[in-house]
């Protein structure tokens, strides 16, 4: 095990794959402008696993599926930012020229597996014809392609199973069959939008560990949104903290886990129940997010936090690098704030 | 699928018998008799003609006649037409009255899917409106209103197409766009609706994310699961088209099984009433089954038969 997290770590490089930039997504409804995502901002290395986490509604989904070029527009907007892949700016890209990347150098794997396939295709279909359309190869080659993909994610008898329908495959098999349809083109990033979420336990495991191993095997980079912080702990290398549509705070998964600066992030951490602590009650962070229609000029985060100050409630804080992967956006690391005691610390 | 094909062909059979057995009563319980306008007759005559077609017999006999008729599928003459056999009436109109209600099926699912398809991809913009206000139009106007109008308009006013009776390709528009525009509504609000909420499934999401056309998400992905409402539609849609063509066939003069159907009630002609009734609802019987199977093809989920393993 030892020697497996070595090989992991060694492989992420300084190549950046992704770069995020200043990204602002809204959506137009009859209610008004929703700011669903008010300037995100981060890189993404290659063979790393950076995992989003945040409450619903702050913002997670939509920035993976900004990137993945799934935002309907309408109803949906960029308004502002870049994200470049390898380089290239994917908000610049004409739809045809996005098709091109969509699925062979970026894929994305579904909360839910229930609802991912199509319950009226075969799993061979719906395996080989991403890698039909884009890599131009024939029906045999294809399918032969699609037998290694679902023995990589560890489905028995791929040969038989490839004439089954969705219906025929337990939740979990399900996963493993989103996830082989999403490697199967040789992405190099990967974004899983809760992939566990709707999966048992016990299931959730064995989907994290196929994290990892094709992780190792492929060397590909891995958002991953989630608001389970078992599963970031688990598999993530750098975690990003998002609030009302920005990131709050983003470190290293020690840097967040150990030593968490934002108020939020730390509220995050101790609401999350605890077996080692017997009659402790949770302690859930009071209060609801931001109204996104009209976002609060200051820190959105400031009604709902112990620490808030005046100067809160009007300017959104400059961001702070405490390290060089540490970066929070928060009042309390001015020097002028005053130093928060010890014994509120998570540790 | 055999075992289920067969179970569903017993079915069938039960079906008709009993509506075979209620258009009995029912035909025997409506007062008068198929000789009752004929004034010059005799009792001798009718004594002689009843005792041809059997109607002397006790109402139990004559049902035993009935059903063997349908076992064999002989009806007799008719007797208005003497000249002629119900089978004789069912062979000429029936194949004019098919071929309307199949023209007027077709062109309603294409017409409908196209236009429901179509309208739920640019929803709430002006194809969706145009669509949608077509299809309440064509709901709310009865075909035969529709099929005087169009007579009136287009053969009569301006001359492009004959009114009425049905000799060539060119005859069949007019009744078949009047038939056809009622279904047509119809399937295309059905498939819109349910073409709305397909495209916000995940797996047409997931069809986005592996960058396939927009051609293929909508054909491969998306109509497939869309086109479940409008099959099941599909076969009490087929009774109610089919039913119809007795109005248009009037109207247009068209030489179909409507106009059998319709006088030989009102004549109290017997056999035919028997025939062309028994032979409809086995057609119709015959179709919901086909939309069954079809249904079976469409959606994999759903089981015709058990197999091992399956719960």
């Amino acid at each position: 095990m030892n020697e497996r997290k070595k090989k992991e770590k060694k492989m992420i490089s300084d190549e950046k794959v992704l770069q995020v930039n200043n990204l602002q997504v809204s959506f137009r409804t009859y209610g008004g402008e929703v700011e669903a995502v008010r300037g995100v901002d981060f890189d993404l290395y290659k063979g790393e696993t950076l995992a989003i986490v945040g409450e619903s509604g702050c913002g997670k989904s939509v920035t993976s599926n900004a990137i993945m070029g799934l935002i309907p527009q309408p109803p949906g907007i960029i308004k502002n930012g870049h994200i470049l892949f390898k380089g290239k700016d994917l908000t610049k890209l004409t739809k045809g020229e996005l098709r091109k990347i969509q699925g062979v150098d970026i894929s994305m794997i579904f909360q839910d597996p229930m609802t991912a396939l199509n319950p009226t295709l075969t799993i061979g279909e719906q395996l080989t014809e991403g890698l039909r359309t884009h890599k131009k190869i024939g029906k045999q080659e294809a399918k032969k392609r699609a037998i290694d993909m679902l023995k990589l994610v560890g489905i028995p008898n791929p040969e038989e199973r490839l004439k089954q329908f969705p219906h025929q495959f337990s939740g979990g098999m399900r996963q493993r069959i989103v996830i082989a349809i999403a490697l199967i083109c040789d992405p190099e990033l990967l974004i899983a939008d809760e992939p566990t979420t709707a999966l048992d336990v016990t299931i959730q495991a064995q989907i994290l560990e196929l994290f990892e191993e094709i992780q190792r095997k492929k060397k590909i980079s891995i958002i991953l949104i989630t608001h389970d912080l078992g599963v970031v702990a688990k598999i993530a290398d750098r975690i990003a903290v998002m609030y009302a549509g920005k990131i709050v705070e983003i470190g290293n998964k020690r840097e967040i886990f150990y030593t968490p600066e934002h108020p939020y992030t730390r509220g995050l951490l101790n609401s999350v129940p605890r077996l080692d602590l017997e009659d402790e009650e949770l302690q859930p962070i009071e209060g609801t997010p931001p109204d996104l229609f009209s976002p609060p000029k200051g820190c959105p985060f400031t009604a709902r936090c112990d620490y808030a100050m005046e100067v809160c409630d009007h300017v959104y804080p400059f961001t702070n690098k405490l390290s060089e992967a540490h970066r929070v956006d928060c009042w309390l690391q001015d020097e002028r704030a005053k130093v928060i005691k010890n014994s509120d610390r998570v540790g | 699928m055999a075992k289920y094909i067969i179970k569903r062909f017993l079915m069938m059979i039960a079906t008709i018998l009993i509506i075979a057995t209620l258009t009995f009563a029912l035909m025997h319980t409506i007062p008068g008799s198929p000789f009752d306008d004929e004034r010059t007759s005799n009792p001798t005559i009718q004594a002689n003609l009843e005792k041809f077609y059997k109607l002397d017999e006790p109402m139990h006999i004559q049902y035993l006649y009935y059903l063997k008729s349908i076992v064999t599928f002989d009806f007799g003459p008719s007797i208005k037409k003497p000249n002629e056999s119900v089978n004789e009436l069912l062979a000429r109109g029936f194949p004019i009255s098919f071929e309307l209600g199949m023209v007027t099926i077709l062109v309603a699912l294409l017409s409908g899917v196209t236009l429901g398809t179509f309208a739920a991809l640019r929803h709430n913009g002006i194809i969706d409106y145009t669509a949608m206000t077509f299809a309440v139009v064509g709901i709310s106007v009865p075909n035969f209103v529709l099929a005087t109008l169009l007579i009136q308009q287009i053969a009569v006013n301006l001359e492009w197409l004959p009114p009425a009776t049905w000799s060539s390709p060119l005859h069949m528009i007019l009744p078949t766009l009047a038939l056809a525009t009622g279904p047509t509504a119809i399937i295309a609000r059905l498939t819109r609706s349910s073409m709305l909420e397909v495209l916000t499934q995940d797996y047409i999401k997931m069809a986005r994310a592996k960058g396939l056309s927009p051609v293929r998400i909508v054909v491969r992905h998306a109509l497939r699961n869309a086109l479940m409402p409008v099959v099941t539609i599909m076969g009490t849609m087929l009774a109610g088209i089919l039913t119809g063509t007795f109005v248009i066939e009037r109207i247009f003069a068209i030489p179909g099984m409507g106009k059998y159907f319709v006088e030989s009630i009102n004549n109290r002609d017997y056999p035919v009433i028997m025939g062309s009734t028994v032979f409809y609802s086995a057609f119709l019987v015959f179709m919901l089954f086909l939309v069954d199977i079809v249904y079976g093809f469409l959606d994999p989920r759903i089981k015709l038969h058990r197999k091992e393993g399956d719960a």
